[in-house]
């Protein structure tokens, strides 16, 4: 919302203050002002001058040299615009003066640009003659300014005035954030109320004169309105106009017009766009003789009408778009766009204005569906106060008196069922300071409210709301405009004083944190990637037609393919991350991610899914299948999880068949691991490099967790150790030795290791030489021979019946 | 005649060590003298000629000649240790301006330093972190926190939806609802998360990004204490000069509501390009629970209020680490979470 502020002080003529001080003091009572454009900023030593005579250029063919009457003197200007006559009255900047801009209409330079005395091949010129965009502005709102030339002022400006102000740019044009609960801000009136209040001024509105009191023919006389869908249109107001006379607006209302950027067209859509702007009430112009039978009526579209607006494009309907009907057929969108059967042309002699309050919503679904939103419809959608469509059209049409362009018959024709009262909140003083924290007295609250034009009933103790004011409902609501005029500044700063149990992490956080650091500790870096991603992962995953993952939750209106569905798996992120890395030449990347997937239960979704956090351990570079399992045990151990991991070889397809594996604890699967398959490594653009990916689902974790610690003492007695070593089959794995050991080791087992691989030579064919060394202690007493040697030749017999021989 | 020979042995020793170079001397040395076969066991050999009653006394001048060379010895022997040592280190001299061999250790997100830093002022001030489900219920997102169904804020949020229920939350102040329905009070909570909304991905948009909501209901508070917590929590974050500003503003949830502004932690509120010139940064949306969505969470609001507040976690880390593009986050290219 762009307004001017010369438009701001016709309505609070008592408001004084810089520019800068408004926009700070607006802000802080709730309108947000996002910035200001004085626009006069660099447009300096401008005149209205009158061209007395154009000769030629001696020495150049485009150019022509001017005599230049700006009043006082006549000074000589070379120009090189097409379009100069003589008699011309032009704005001149002189020299010394500034403008805003190239004539080309491109960025404007912070500073302007200075404009100094000076020669043009050879030939003395003493300023410049001016086009719009020179100036700041654009054709967009000067139409009538010739394209790439000079601006032509009307012929009965003053010569030797001052340009600037025949503009109108002595002038400041604020912008703002109007917050969607403010539909009346949505209004130079809203915002001039909200302005006198914040600057404790008065509020003076518009003066309305009646219209067409005297006419003998009555609008009712020449049209009947009838609302067939209550529903949608709270009121409808219409007014007719004749012996209309198509014409330029006043100089006035254009400049309030451009101020908010809509460009001047004719006297009769000038009005429509001034009230509009004016009042928040957008309204539309029929053609009179263009309804068939006297008639208007509302009512919804049928399912597959077509209609064709006024700007000419056709639009598909269906049974909840409203329309506006006249006795035969449809003639516009209610509150989008008019149809172009009724359009106002410039040979109109007699006009319907409507002023009406459509359903919001539905304008707001309407446009959505149609395609087609509207600077009408942006401010239908947000709901209207009914009240504002009768002000709204009595306005029109005291300007349409005012401009002489036309003649209101006498009275409107209102159709509405009963309008909203104004509401009621009780006043509550003592409980707004309590709300607050302040110590406001009841009358200031009350001398708040009377800037806000909100009443007190001293006999009910209410506030009595204005009916514009649709977003004051409650309690809640009267806290906040008096803590807006009071000042958010000004309100204490404390503490609450309230005790609560004290701050803490839930369980869950605190195991992944130790997550975090694990990782960190052990190289790998945060990453983050997005939840959603496109349903060809799958494929570039080698995952099988049918496999669970790629039963995925789709977004039913995603920003694309690539952003469609819920990730199932973390791969993708972590994949395509260290991708990115190895395409930019990082060597060595290592990154971790607590990522969560979203598991359905059923699809179409019914019940929220299974929202999980899985820890993804990936790199490229140093380090091989075995680090990173050391990374995880390393991780598991910390976080004092009960019971022994083991590892069964996995055949996920987006991993090397023959390097991954699932990991286990007690039986139940945590995670897996291992090498990323060559041709998914291909799918990401990392052909050639070995990935390693290991994924622990956190919520199995979390379950086995635990941070309670026990000292178990240290160990009073010796321990023994012995080294086994083997010749063992080699499709006998590490794992399938360990639990032997694990189970004959009985409780004296302390603890047991792999200390020696061997495959080659002087083993013999199909097997490999394996050594361990296992180590046995008693809590109670120093360890015989004897009791190790009964030890050992469990475990050597478990280990025989592997098919493994033992050597010496 | 004894006294004599003892003090010829005693001088001879003296000279001896004195000339010792190095440890071995020493020890030949300690045998000449000292020894089993040395010279002052041959005294004390030769005493079976000296008169009875005279033995103890000429023992007594045996055994103090034996202490004065050895404390000699001693002594030369601690010196000679200690010139070895110095020389050994001498040796060992290091160029300690040669390269670190460091520990590689991984990086931490900033979105997570972020949070963490959040987290850890919101702790201390009492508010226990919980979480609530990304993938949530329309009623959750919307209608709770006072946005029914045909309100214009669901438009202007841009929702992704997966059925007509059910959609990817917007805003984490769905978790605000979750906690209220709970029914225990009262409640200081906040709570971090990953929220979404249909913008392109460009610098300054994400269509994921995180939030950190904020909630305390109780039965004393007031838009003041909403203040005094924030106004703590910016000096804690941004530093003990930050200075923050109010300014009224609309949430449906909340009433009043307000935007919370701190002086630029940059220029200190001068103005400057980081600031864009206003020598303030908006940071944060906040107001008082609206007493309708206590009531819908069958919370009395005559009984209790309360505050919320919600912080995008992003604008905090760009700010803070004053990266200037959003996408940089979610790259997670080595040589960006390197400097973190």
């Amino acid at each position: 919302m762009n307004t001017s502020l010369e438009w701001i002080k016709a309505y609070v003529p008592d408001l004084e203050c810089t520019d800068q001080e408004y926009m700070d003091a607006m802000t802080l009572s709730g309108t947000k002002v996002e910035g200001y454009n004085k626009l006069d900023k660099n447009l300096d030593k401008i005149v209205v001058g009158q061209i007395k005579e154009i000769t030629k250029h001696p020495d150049a063919d485009k150019l022509v040299v001017c005599q230049v009457d700006i009043g006082d003197q006549v000074i000589q200007i070379v120009t090189g615009a097409p379009n100069v006559e003589v008699g011309q009255k032009v704005p001149v900047v002189l020299a010394g003066g500034k403008v805003a801009g190239g004539h080309d209409g491109g960025p404007l330079p912070e500073d302007g640009i200075e404009i100094k005395d000076g020669k043009l091949r050879g030939v003395e010129s003493h300023g410049m003659m001016c086009s719009v965009e020179e100036l700041g502005s654009s054709r967009e709102v000067f139409p009538e300014a010739p394209e790439n030339g000079i601006y032509i002022f009307p012929e009965d400006t003053k010569v030797g005035a001052d340009a600037i102000e025949v503009f109108g740019f002595h002038d400041t044009v604020f912008e703002y954030e109007i917050t969607s609960n403010r539909v009346d801000c949505y209004s130079v009136l809203g915002i001039a109320r909200e302005a006198a209040a914040t600057f404790n001024k008065k509020f003076v509105a518009p003066e309305v004169k009646e219209t067409g009191a005297g006419e003998s023919e009555k609008t009712s006389d020449v049209i009947s309105i009838e609302i067939k869908d209550k529903d949608l249109c709270s009121r409808y107001v219409g007014r007719v106009v004749k012996d209309i006379k198509i014409g330029e607006s006043p100089d006035w209302m254009k400049k309030r017009l451009r101020s908010a950027g809509i460009r001047p067209i004719n006297n009769m859509v000038d009005i429509t766009n001034y009230v509009m702007l004016e009042y928040g009430q957008p309204m539309h112009a029929f053609d009179l003789s263009t309804i068939a039978g006297n008639k208007i009526i509302v009512r919804r579209a049928k399912d597959g009408d077509v209609f064709t607006t006024l700007d000419g494009q056709e639009r598909k309907l269906d049974s909840e778009v409203l329309m506006i009907c006249d006795g035969e057929k449809e003639i516009g969108i209610a509150g989008i766009m008019g149809g172009e059967n009724s359009k106002i042309t410039d040979n109109v002699t007699e006009m319907l204005f409507e002023a009406a309050t459509f359903n919001g919503t539905n304008i707001r679904k309407s446009a959505k569906r149609i395609g087609l939103r509207t600077d009408a419809s942006g401010i239908f959608e947000k709901g209207l106060d009914p009240h504002n469509a009768l002000d709204a059209m009595n306005r029109a049409c005291a300007l349409v008196e005012e401009l002489g362009c036309g003649r209101v018959l006498n009275g409107a024709v209102d159709v509405h069922d009963e309008l909203p009262e104004k509401k009621r909140i009780k006043f509550e003083p003592e409980r707004i300071n309590e709300y607050l924290g302040t110590d406001i007295s009841a009358d200031q609250m009350l001398e708040y409210f009377s800037r806000l034009e909100v009443e007190y009933d001293k006999n009910s103790g209410d506030l009595v709301i204005p009916t514009f004011r649709q977003d004051l409902i409650g309690f809640a609501d009267s806290s906040e405009e008096v803590a807006r005029f009071y000042g958010y500044d000004k309100i204490p700063t404390t503490l609450p004083s309230s005790s609560a149990e004290g701050g803490k992490l839930s369980f869950k956080m605190r195991v992944e944190a130790v997550a975090r650091e694990i990782a960190e500790f052990a190289g790998f870096s945060q990453a983050m990637t997005y939840s959603f991603e496109s349903p060809k992962v799958f494929d570039k995953l080698l995952l099988d037609e049918n496999a669970p993952e790629r039963a995925a939750i789709k977004i039913s209106n995603p920003l694309g393919e690539d952003f469609s569905i819920m990730r199932t798996l973390p791969l993708n992120g972590m994949l395509t991350s260290l991708a990115t890395n190895y395409n930019r030449r990082n060597k060595e990347v290592r990154l971790y991610e607590l990522a969560t997937i979203y598991i359905p239960e059923s699809l179409p979704l019914k019940e929220l899914p299974d929202e999980r956090v899985q820890l993804t351990l990936g790199f490229y570079g140093k380090g091989d299948f075995f680090s990173l399992k050391g990374c995880v045990e390393v991780f598991i151990s910390k976080i004092g999880m009960k019971g022994r991991l083991e590892y069964e070889a996995g055949d996920r397809p987006y991993l090397h068949p023959g390097r991954q594996a699932e990991i286990i604890c007690n039986g139940e699967k945590l995670g897996y691991m291992g090498e990323v398959h060559p041709l998914v490594c291909k799918n990401y653009d990392m052909e050639g490099t070995r990935v390693y990916i290991a994924v622990i689902d956190m919520p199995k974790v979390v379950e086995k967790t635990t941070f309670n610690r026990k000292f178990e003492g240290i160990a009073k007695f010796p321990a023994v150790s012995r080294d086994i070593s083997m010749v063992v089959p080699k499709e006998i794995s590490a794992g399938q030795i360990d639990a032997v050991i694990l189970q004959r080791g009985g409780k004296l087992l302390e603890d047991f290791k792999l200390f020696d691989l061997y495959e080659g030579e002087q083993i013999k064919e199909g097997f490999k030489s394996v050594a361990y060394t296992v180590s046995f202690r008693d809590k109670t007493k120093t360890l015989s021979d004897d009791d190790v040697n009964a030890v050992m030749k469990k475990i050597l017999n478990g280990l025989k019946d592997l098919g493994i021989e033992l050597r010496s | 005649m004894i006294k004599e020979t003892l003090e010829k042995i005693k001088s001879e020793a003296q000279a001896r060590i004195k000339d010792s170079a190095n440890l071995e001397d020493l020890n030949d040395v300690r045998v000449k003298f000292l020894g089993k076969k040395g010279e002052l066991t041959a005294v004390l050999k030769g005493m079976k000629d000296v008169a009875a009653e005279e033995r103890p006394k000429v023992g007594a001048v045996v055994n103090e000649a034996r202490e004065e060379i050895e404390e000699a010895l001693n002594n030369a022997r601690l010196a000679l240790e200690k010139s070895v040592m110095e020389n050994k280190l001498k040796n060992e001299k290091i160029d300690v301006t040669l390269p670190a061999k460091k520990p590689i250790l991984g990086h931490r997100h900033p979105n997570q330093i972020a949070l963490e830093e959040i987290e850890r002022i919101f702790i201390g001030l009492g508010y226990e972190v919980v979480e609530g489900p990304e993938v949530e219920r329309d009623y959750y997102n919307f209608e709770a926190l006072n946005i029914p169904a045909d309100h214009p804020a669901k438009d202007e949020q841009d929702t992704f939806y997966i059925t007509d229920d059910i959609l990817l939350r917007t805003q984490t102040s769905g978790t605000q609802v979750h906690e209220m329905e709970k029914g225990r009070l009262p409640i200081r909570m906040i709570s971090p998360g990953r929220v979404f909304r249909s913008d392109e991905v460009d610098a300054t948009h994400s269509p994921s990004f995180h939030q950190v909501e904020g909630l305390l209901i109780d039965k004393e508070v007031s838009f003041s204490d909403l203040k005094g917590t924030l106004a703590e929590f910016a000096k804690e974050l941004f530093g003990a000069d930050t200075k923050v500003k109010f300014r009224p503003h609309h949430f449906p949830f909340t009433e009043p509501s307000a935007e919370m502004d701190v002086s630029c932690f940059k220029c200190g509120g001068k103005g400057c390009r980081f600031c864009k010139g206003e020598g303030w940064i908006e940071i944060l949306g906040c107001g008082m629970v609206h007493p309708h969505v206590l009531e819908m969470s069958k919370i009395d609001p005559l009984q209790y209020k309360g505050f919320a507040f919600g912080v995008g976690l992003e604008r905090i880390a760009l700010l803070k680490y004053e990266i200037d593009d959003m996408r940089l986050l979610y790259e997670n290219d080595e040589r960006f979470l390197k400097q973190f």
